[in-house]
């Protein structure tokens, strides 16, 4: 489904690939900025929950992830949807590609909301942290974005759900240059392209 | 084919519209021809150092004609005296020495006998005219003992870029005498982020990075991309009239080939799988590249049209980083394939990927490998060495290695210029990360770039 994120960005490329042409004269122009993204619609009312059945009924765990009304899910904008992202990053040992326990985990309990979430697709980024050289990175990044896609899709999620990239040490989530900062960035981190 | 027209911004700089050789001497065919030794025609020309040491060259200011030319005149003459240090192939006599020296106005009034005391071995005489937009170069180059001039010529063009007189003038002296193709002409291509934008999407605190060009020697340098994305890992075309490089803007990265002076942008791998890495191959007919397509990170190989793509490695590890031989024959690539996490250098046939074979053995880390162009022939590499990086170079006839720098900050990412006599490399010595270039023989180090983080450097034919 094409959000309206998928709009902006289309609109943006559509301006910046336009507006070079506009600069005939070879002296340099600066381009024209481009349209501002526009406001995140106002967050949707949670409604009521229901009065309670005359039957007890037990109620469910909730999970460790923090459960989204599906009003929320429907009405937020993918912006929104990512920046308190329900799917969580999975950390890697130092030089691994490797999902650990904790690692295979949390993809499990992504692939649970993906598989609740079904018009979800998603790409997964493989991030490293500063210490390896920047071309191995982006191989590293690679392995583990691949890794984590294999282990969803042996759990049951349809591949073409799943894209990969590998951002390697270029886009750090800690600036630090810390053991604590290194294992905040080897990670693989998923962002919802598409509901 | 999916091209996409894009209008260049900024300004095309004309080059040199005309040079006119005002003495017939061996021209560079007949040196070549010669086995590239300064063969002794009739006339000696070659201007010697003495005892064989270094010729000791002289660049006094060039004479304005016309009062307008005066600022062109300085700077061709400081910049060539800048292109004929950076090779030392000649000792440049420093120019703050020259005020004992009476200036010549004209070829006949050079005083041989004052730079013959100042221990010049070889001096030149210019003189530069403007007509509004357009200048006219004359320059001659003489034997300070003989008196006799042994190289001289004409250029006219464009006043708008004065270093390129410059530049041709030193690559033209350094043919002549030294049978050495110099790359005052050159040019480089990196990473930047130093405009500091924001990259709009679902994640804060990413920062743009767009792919730049600049002269050899750091000027002019200009952006060429204008994505608002992540662009990494740009390389030249042969020709030097293309950049190729990966770009995200499409979120999977692909590689893209942008034709910088005809505003044209072609795509070459379309939206398959995940493409990093490229480098076209010496006769700039293929591209080879990293690309996560059946499954992991293997080398590919496809026409510079996306045409035709063929993997060349087969192993679960990643495979990345390829340079090709200067014949075209091997590709050098780094692998993890050890299993220990860290990767080593490897070498295979370009054809099918046969003969794979590992190249480093005493390095904990090894990375980016770039293959020097013939004469020499040798891999230069990012080494782990201790925290982090410095640059090696593995010659292959012999196997040794020597290290280039020694833990200045760290240093990675080794691009060889096209005599093979340099290399471009970052370093983090200066604050954030820059570009540097500094001899095969680890001297003559010299800063490129200053502003934002500088990454991924690549130099041009």
């Amino acid at each position: 489904m094409m959000s309206r994120r998928g709009v902006i960005v289309a609109l943006a490329v559509v301006a910046v690939m336009a507006a070079p042409a506009c600069a005939r004269r070879s002296k340099a122009v600066p381009l024209p900025p481009l349209p501002a993204p526009p406001q995140p619609p106002p967050a949707a009312v949670t409604p009521a929950p229901p009065a309670p059945r005359a039957t007890e009924r037990v109620e469910d765990l909730q999970p460790a992830v923090p459960a989204l009304s599906e009003d929320s899910v429907a009405n937020r904008s993918l912006d929104e949807l990512n920046r308190d992202s329900p799917l969580r990053p999975a950390f890697f040992p130092v030089d691994s590609a490797d999902l650990d326990e904790s690692g295979r985990s949390v993809v499990s309990s992504n692939v649970d909301l993906l598989k609740k979430y079904t018009q979800w697709v998603i790409t997964i980024e493989g991030h490293c942290d500063e210490r390896g050289t920047a071309e191995y990175n982006l191989a590293l990044g690679e392995r583990r974005a691949v890794a984590v896609k294999t282990y969803m899709v042996s759990l049951g999620v349809a591949p073409d759900r799943l894209r990969t990239v590998s951002y390697g040490k270029e886009f750090p989530f800690d600036q630090a240059h810390t053991d604590e900062a290194w294992s905040r960035n080897r990670r693989a981190h998923f962002v919802i392209t598409a509901k | 084919m999916h091209t996409t027209r894009l209008r260049m911004r900024g300004t095309i700089l004309a080059v040199v519209t005309a040079a006119v050789s005002l003495w017939p001497g061996p021209d560079a065919a007949t040196l070549r021809a010669n086995g590239g030794q300064n063969q002794q025609p009739e006339i000696e020309l070659v201007i010697g150092g003495d005892g064989g040491a270094p010729p000791r060259y002289a660049v006094p200011d060039f004479v304005a004609s016309t009062p307008d030319a005066a600022e062109a005149a300085r700077t061709i003459s400081q910049v060539l005296w800048d292109d004929l240090e950076f090779e030392r192939e000649f000792y440049l006599i420093p120019r703050d020495t020259y005020s004992s020296v009476q200036t010549a106005r004209s070829p006949e009034q050079v005083p041989f006998a004052s730079w013959r005391e100042l221990g010049a071995d070889a001096v030149f005489f210019g003189t530069v005219q403007r007509t509004g937009d357009t200048v006219r170069v004359q320059v001659r180059l003489f034997n300070v003992r003989t008196r006799q001039s042994v190289f001289a010529k004409e250029y006219s063009g464009t006043a708008a870029n004065p270093r390129l007189y410059a530049h041709s003038i030193a690559d033209e002296v350094h043919l002549q005498q030294r049978a050495l193709r110099g790359v005052a002409r050159t040019k480089l291509t990196f990473v930047s982020d130093r405009n500091r934008e924001r990259l709009l999407g679902p994640v804060d605190n990413r920062e743009v990075k767009e792919i730049y060009i600049s002269d050899y020697d750091g000027a002019n340098q200009r952006r060429i991309t204008t994505t608002r994305h992540l662009n990494l890992s740009p390389a030249w075309s042969p020709d030097a009239r293309a950049v190729a490089y990966s770009s995200f803007r499409n979120v999977t990265p692909q590689i893209f080939i942008s034709l910088i002076y005809q505003g044209v942008l072609e795509n070459a791998t379309k939206g398959i799988g995940s493409n990093y890495m490229p480098v076209f191959s010496p006769d700039g007919t293929q591209i080879a590249f990293m690309s996560n397509r059946d499954g992991n990170p293997e080398i590919y190989v496809m026409n510079r049209d996306g045409s035709n793509v063929r993997r060349l490695t087969n192993h679960p590890a990643g495979d990345s980083s390829p340079t090709w031989s200067p014949n075209g024959t091997q590709i050098a690539f780094s692998s993890d394939r050890t299993g220990t996490g860290r990767p080593q250098i490897y070498v295979m046939n370009s054809a099918d990927g046969s003969s794979l074979r590992r190249l480093t053995t005493g390095e904990s880390y090894a990375d980016r490998p770039t293959w020097s162009p013939a004469p020499f022939n040798e891999i230069a590499y990012s080494a782990g060495t201790g925290a982090w990086y410095d640059i090696k170079i593995h010659e292959l006839a012999t196997g040794q290695v020597r290290q280039i720098t020694f833990s200045e900050g760290s240093n990675e990412g080794p691009a060889y210029s096209p005599n093979g006599k340099h290399l471009a490399f970052t370093s983090t010595r200066a604050g954030g990360t820059q570009v540097f270039t500094v001899g095969r023989d680890g001297r003559g180090l010299k800063q490129i770039t200053r502003s934002g983080n500088n990454t991924m450097p690549a130099w041009s034919q």
